[in-house]
C-alpha cells in the first residue's frame, strides 16, 4: 500500500503508487467525470461568456450530485438564482481537476506541481464525497470496517474510501 | 479533518489555530460561521468553498 504523499522541491509533492492503486484512482475519477457533466450555459452569448446557466437548475435529485453541488441558500428561489450563476463554472472546474488527476496518475513515482497538487486535493475530495454518499458512510467508518467481514460485498468499497481519506490527508500535510 | 482546516486557512487566510477551531465546530455542531460580511462577498466565499467540496450556505446574520 502506498505511503501517500510527501513534500517535494518547489512546493510540489511526490508519491509512489502501485498499478492496482492507480487503476482504482483512475476508475473512480472516470466515474466522477461520468456523473459531473460539463456546465451548460444558456444560448445568449453574453450569458455563455459569463458562465450563466439556463435558469432551470434545481438541486439535483441524485444525492451524490446534490452533495457536490449543494444549495447555497435555504430559500429555494435564492438557491436557484445562485446556482444559475455558479453551477456551470463549478462543473467545469471539477471536471478540469479530475482531468488533471487522470493526466498525472501513473504507477511508480508521481511528482505534482503545486497547482496539480491542489487539483488532486480537490478531486480526491470530490471522489471521496461521491463514494461516501453512495456508501452512506458515517463518522463510525473505522468501527464499521473493523466489524465488517471481508466477504461483505461492501468491504472493498469501504476500504477504498478509507484509503482515499488517508491519501488526501497525506497530501494536505505535504502541502502545509 | 486536516483538509477542512487547510481549506479554511487557504481561503480565508486564518491562522492554523482559528481554522482548526472552526473545523472542530463543524465536526461537533455540524456547522460553523466561517465568514461574515456583505452578501456579494459571502456569495463569493460560498462559491470558493463549493469548489473545495465544502457544504457552505449564505445566511442573513441573525444577531
Amino acid at each position: 500500500m502506498s505511503t501517500g504523499f510527501a513534500s517535494a522541491r518547489d512546493g510540489g509533492v511526490v508519491a509512489e503508487f502501485d498499478p492496482a492503486e492507480v487503476s482504482i484512482l483512475r476508475s473512480l475519477v472516470e466515474m466522477l467525470l461520468g456523473i459531473v457533466e460539463p456546465g451548460e450555459t444558456g444560448d445568449d452569448p453574453l450569458e455563455r461568456a459569463l458562465g450563466i446557466g439556463s435558469g432551470t437548475s434545481r438541486l439535483p435529485a441524485d444525492p451524490v450530485l446534490a452533495r457536490l453541488f449543494p444549495s447555497a441558500y435555504e430559500d429555494e428561489e435564492q438557491a436557484t438564482e445562485f446556482r444559475r450563476y455558479t453551477e456551470a463554472s463549478l462543473r467545469d472546474a471539477k471536471r478540469a481537476d479530475a482531468q488533471t488527476m487522470l493526466d498525472t496518475a501513473d504507477s511508480g513515482r508521481v511528482e505534482l506541481s503545486p497547482e496539480q497538487a491542489q487539483a488532486w486535493m480537490r478531486s480526491l475530495n470530490d471522489v471521496r464525497l461521491a463514494l461516501g454518499t453512495r456508501l452512506e458512510v458515517t463518522e463510525e467508518i473505522h468501527d464499521e470496517i473493523a466489524e465488517m467481514s471481508e466477504d461483505d460485498p461492501r468491504y472493498p468499497a469501504f476500504v477504498t474510501y478509507d484509503w482515499l481519506t488517508y491519501l488526501q490527508d497525506t497530501l494536505v500535510r505535504a502541502l502545509w | 479533518m486536516s483538509y477542512v482546516t487547510y481549506v479554511f486557512q487557504t481561503v480565508f487566510g486564518y491562522s492554523r489555530e482559528k481554522a482548526e477551531k472552526l473545523m472542530m465546530d463543524v465536526h461537533h455542531k455540524g456547522k460553523a460561521v466561517v465568514s461574515n460580511g456583505a452578501r456579494e462577498e459571502m456569495e463569493r466565499d460560498v462559491q470558493i468553498l463549493h469548489s473545495y467540496g465544502l457544504w457552505a450556505t449564505v445566511q442573513r446574520d441573525s444577531a
